[in-house]
This record gives C-alpha cells, sequence and structure tokens, in this order.
C-alpha cells in the first residue's frame, strides 16, 4: 500500500505555506481514490503515517513480516529513528520461483515532528504487519487550555 | 496444442477484468513470492494490517482469489501530519496451472505475511467404471 511518494520526508512546520501542502496532499488522495487499482510502486520504506492529537503523535508504519528483535527505535528531542532489517527466510527444499516481489533488506527512517516529545514514554507496538508508535508530546509543548477572565 | 493455448489467453483475458467494487476505497495489489516444488505449490503475499478474519482467499475453476479489507487504524480525534500509505483492500488473482487438492490447502497469517500452501493433487485415478 505504497503511495507516490511527492512531498519531502520532513513536512515543513515553519513554512508559511504549509497548510496549503496539507491542501494539496489532502486534493491528490481524494483523486488518487477515484483511480481504482494501484501498482505496488518504488518508494520509501517504510512508508509512514504520522498524525497527532492534543496529547501524542502517532507513527504508523506498514513493515510486514519483521521479527520485533530486528527493529531499533530511538527518540530524542524532537526526532525518532526507526530502523531494522527485513528477512526473508530462504526456503529449505528445492523450489522453482514463478514471482519474486517481496523486498528485504535493511532500513533507517528519521522523522521531525513538529514539537519536543516525552522520550521516556515512547509506547512502540507491532501487530498485523504494522508498527505503531505512540509519542507523549512534552508536556510544555502541549496546548494548554486558557481561560478568560472577565 | 493451439487451441488450449488460445484458451488460456481468452481466460486470461477475462480475468484482466477487475470485477466491480462494492466498497468505496482504493484497491492494493499485495507484493507476492510464488515458488513451486514437487509436490506444492506456495505463495506468499505482503499484507500489512491485515486481520485473520477480513483475509477472504477463494480458489475455483483454478483463479486463486486473494482479497482482504483493512480498516484505518488511526482514532477520531487525529489529524494527519504525513501520510505516505492507506488503506483500503488488498486484491490480487491468479490462475493455477496445476489441480490443487482443496481439502488440504494451509493457510498462515503471521505479521501481515500471508503463507498459503496449496498441495498438488495426486495424479487423477483412473475410475472403473461398472455396467450393471
Amino acid at each position: 500500500m505504497l503511495l507516490r511518494r511527492v512531498w519531502p520526508s520532513r513536512p515543513a512546520f515553519d513554512n508559511p505555506f504549509a497548510d496549503f501542502g496539507q491542501l494539496r496532499r489532502e486534493m491528490q488522495r481524494m483523486f488518487e481514490a477515484w483511480d481504482g487499482v494501484r501498482e505496488p510502486q518504488a518508494g520509501v520504506f517504510p512508508p509512514m503515517n504520522v498524525t497527532q492529537d492534543n496529547d501524542n503523535f502517532y507513527v504508523r508504519a506498514e513493515m510486514p513480516g519483521i521479527a520485533a528483535k530486528d527493529l531499533s527505535i530511538s527518540a530524542v528531542r524532537n526526532r525518532v529513528s526507526i530502523a531494522g532489517k527485513r528477512e526473508i527466510p530462504p526456503e529449505n527444499e528445492q523450489v522453482s520461483y514463478h514471482r519474486k516481489e517481496r523486498a528485504q533488506g535493511e532500513f533507517n527512517r528519521i522523522v521531525t515532528l513538529p514539537s519536543e516529545l516525552a522520550a521516556d514514554k515512547v509506547d512502540a507496538r507491532y501487530s498485523d504487519g504494522i508498527l505503531t508508535l505512540t509519542l507523549p508530546k512534552a508536556e510544555e509543548a502541549k496546548p494548554r487550555q486558557i481561560t478568560v477572565k472577565s | 496444442m493451439k487451441e488450449s493455448l488460445e484458451m488460456q489467453k481468452a481466460d486470461g483475458e477475462k480475468l484482466q477484468a477487475f470485477p466491480e467494487q462494492t466498497r468505496p476505497g482504493p484497491v492494493y495489489t499485495p507484493a507476492v513470492d510464488i515458488f513451486e516444488s514437487d509436490d506444492r505449490i506456495s505463495v506468499l503475499a505482503d499484507m500489512p494490517g491485515v486481520k485473520a478474519k477480513d483475509l477472504k482467499i477463494d480458489l475455483r475453476e483454478n483463479v486463486l482469489t486473494l482479497s482482504a479489507q483493512v480498516s484505518s487504524p488511526e482514532a477520531q480525534g487525529e489529524s494527519s501530519i504525513l501520510r505516505e500509505f492507506e488503506t483500503g483492500t488488498f486484491f490480487r488473482q491468479f490462475t493455477l496451472s496445476e489441480v490443487i487438492d482443496q481439502a488440504k490447502i494451509d493457510t498462515k497469517l503471521t505479521d501481515g505475511v500471508l503463507r498459503l500452501e496449496l498441495p498438488k493433487l495426486e495424479k487423477a485415478k483412473p475410475r472403473q467404471i461398472t455396467v450393471h
């Protein structure tokens, strides 16, 4: 489920036109949804989705068939890095291949998030081939509700 | 021989036509490895995010169909920052040249990788037909 990559891996948070970029992406998603069948395309690995709510950032990465022990995840300040390798074990017996499309090898990606993280509270889960990182925002980076006094 | 080739081609063209979808959303082609040994055909497919209950495997008239629906793991209040993959439906079909023993098909789904073992059917034994 890889999408063509048309924007840089580091989203431009300090860019006044960032919202236009967001709009463009949303438009593109909308148009792509009409295309129907999509063929696999070469691109970044692993493909990631980054979302946020008030308290956390969420990083989800598609990486099927990876052993948890082969993953190394680290978070520092506002950056999180995911490194690892995917190995496809060789078949024991004599087999002849008809198709071999699944890729293997090492990977390393670093994502810069818009604000600082509470790096000691990061939670990582791997299930059904999807890695989910829950990255709590640092206390000082959380939005605060301000009451107006009359 | 020529005739059978043509028939296969006609069949292949028919399979090219994508079945009409009943659910909206994008359709993805999973990456697969297919290999064959003396007694079976094995299919490995990368389907990240697929749960066993959402996976449908169908084998009829030598056409193997894999399909799976993936629902978005994101919660309501989340807003998107970076988006490189989407969730939707995985779909892929293959025509198998060998006769498969349907009763002995074995499937395993671990960490988003489907492994399908399709044992070949023992050569169809000649049947004795008695006339009463």
